[in-house]
């Protein structure tokens, strides 16, 4: 199948690309077109107009300064995985990019789509909550800028507006004693998450854990981040059995069931992906 | 409204004026007569339009033909420079095909592949493949025409 017809712009800058959303209300940001174009090909969606912000050159590279790290909307997976900067500053998001879809789709998609389209099976999601990233986003009234936890409101919907476009991602620069890790449990078939889940520990000189966080994607509507178990940590001395009883106390109220897996066994899923990537975490901490 | 594009593909350059929603595979196949890229699904999963897009795997039923602007492609129609190349000859000999649908598909991604990991474990060439579905071979024969495959380019 092909899409319907649609009227497509490319602009070369983050205004003019703005400048066409407000005047077009059914036009559409297209980036790696690799959530878009499926469902535009199955009909499912229709929009009047695209505006293809992959050759916009401010959307582009990763750059680091000031302790963190700035990233691009329209980097790709692929980019993401390999990043020597990614991998050294925030491991979590580099093992997220790189376990996404197949190499095919990972030469694609970016990390604006993804945290954008916000799929609750999506893998960027749940690093980006965990390692506390900020959200730029540009619209015609100028732009601002918000936290992973305000960013993603419920199923597939952000804080943005539909002519604001999300130009970049800052993610803390992991400090000595941080470490991170992602882990995901994917479907066989479709390769998305039934649960991932993403950890950050901080140790103290002494060993102990001094900051924590987890959290989740697949496992219900949006990423959540499980907020009790994290700070139940705090304190801790990180051991294996401290992790193992955290987790146990793991609940998410809103855990989602589908024809793949109820919620009920996600619940339970997530308490195993939560464990492996707080030990991961603690180990690289 | 039709929109200007220009390609280079398979080393001969390509004007064409096309619809905003032309798919790449549409007009690989379609408009440029390369029909040994294939399309076998409509859901982005199967691999089997895979070309490459400047030097990397991509799924052409998942790219705009005006996203593809500017760029080189390769399908399995250019892969060949005179003999087969060590991935052609090595599904040859290696049995890795059956019915074929998915084998130009499959080819470009073990190209893609062994490009960027020139002597891959058995176990990352069957993630590097995920991308890639066969109804047919079960994939053994696959694996091992990738392992062939490395050995003659490392030789
Ligand atoms: C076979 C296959 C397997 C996949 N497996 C996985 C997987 O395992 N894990 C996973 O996380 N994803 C998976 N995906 C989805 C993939 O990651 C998509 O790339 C991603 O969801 C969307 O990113 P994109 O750049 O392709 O965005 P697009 O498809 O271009 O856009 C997606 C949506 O976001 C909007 N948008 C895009 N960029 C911006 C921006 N900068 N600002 C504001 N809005 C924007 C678009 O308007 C659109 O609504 C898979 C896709 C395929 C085809
Ligand atoms: S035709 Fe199946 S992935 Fe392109
Ligand atoms: S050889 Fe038939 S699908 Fe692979």
């Amino acid at each position: 199948m092909y899409p319907s017809k649609f009227d497509y712009h490319r602009p070369s800058s983050v205004q003019e690309a703005v400048q066409i959303l407000s005047s077009n209300p059914d036009a559409k940001i297209l980036a790696g077109g690799h959530s878009l174009i499926p469902v535009m090909k199955l009909r499912l969606a229709a929009p009047a107009a695209l505006v293809d912000i992959g050759r916009i050159d401010a959307l582009q590279g990763i750059s680091r300064s000031n302790g963190s790290l700035r990233i691009g909307a329209c980097v790709t997976y692929h980019e993401i995985a390999n990043s020597a900067d990614v991998q050294a500053a925030a491991p979590a998001l580099a093992e997220a990019a790189g376990q996404i879809g197949d190499r095919q789709v990972r030469y694609r998609g970016t990390i604006g789509g993804n945290l954008s389209h916000a799929d609750p099976a999506s893998d960027l999601p749940a690093a980006a909550l965990a390692l506390g990233a900020t959200l730029h986003v540009t619209g015609p009234g100028g732009s601002r800028s918000v936290s992973a936890s305000d960013f993603f409101v419920d199923l597939m919907m952000t804080a943005l507006q539909p002519d604001e476009i999300l130009t970049g991602v800052e993610v803390p620069v992991a400090q000595s004693g941080t470490g991170s890790a992602y882990v995901k449990w994917e479907h066989p078939a479709s390769g998305y998450a039934l649960c991932g889940a993403a950890a950050v520990v901080t140790r103290g000189a002494s060993g102990s854990c001094t900051g924590a966080s987890l959290c989740f994607n697949g496992v219900s509507s949006t990423a959540v981040a499980a907020t009790a178990v994290a700070a139940s940590l705090v304190g801790s001395d990180l051991s294996d059995a401290t992790i193992e009883s955290a987790v146990g106390d793991l609940s998410i109220p809103d855990a989602t069931g589908d024809m793949f897996a109820s919620a009920g066994y996600r619940q339970e899923l997530a308490k195993v992906m939560g464990a492996r990537a707080l030990s991961t975490a603690r180990d690289r901490a | 409204m039709g929109i200007s594009i220009e390609l280079e593909v398979n080393g001969a350059s390509v004007s064409k004026e096309v619809e905003p929603r032309l798919l790449l595979a549409h007009l690989l196949r379609e408009e440029l007569g390369l029909t040994g890229t294939k399309i076998g699904c409509d859901t982005s999963q199967c691999g089997s339009c895979t070309i490459l897009l400047d030097g990397q795997a991509v799924k052409s039923c998942t790219v705009l033909a005006v996203q593809a602007d500017g760029g080189e492609i390769t399908t399995i129609e250019g892969l060949a420079n005179g003999e087969y190349h060590p991935v052609q000859q090595a599904f040859w000999d290696n049995h890795g095909l059956q019915c074929g649908f998915c084998t130009p598909g499959m080819i470009i991604s073990c190209v893609d592949l062994l490009g960027t990991n020139p002597q891959p474990s058995e176990d990352e060439i069957r993630h590097g493949l995920e991308g890639n579905l066969c109804r047919c071979t079960g994939y053994h024969n696959i694996v091992r025409a990738v392992q062939d495959a490395a050995e003659t380019m490392n030789g």
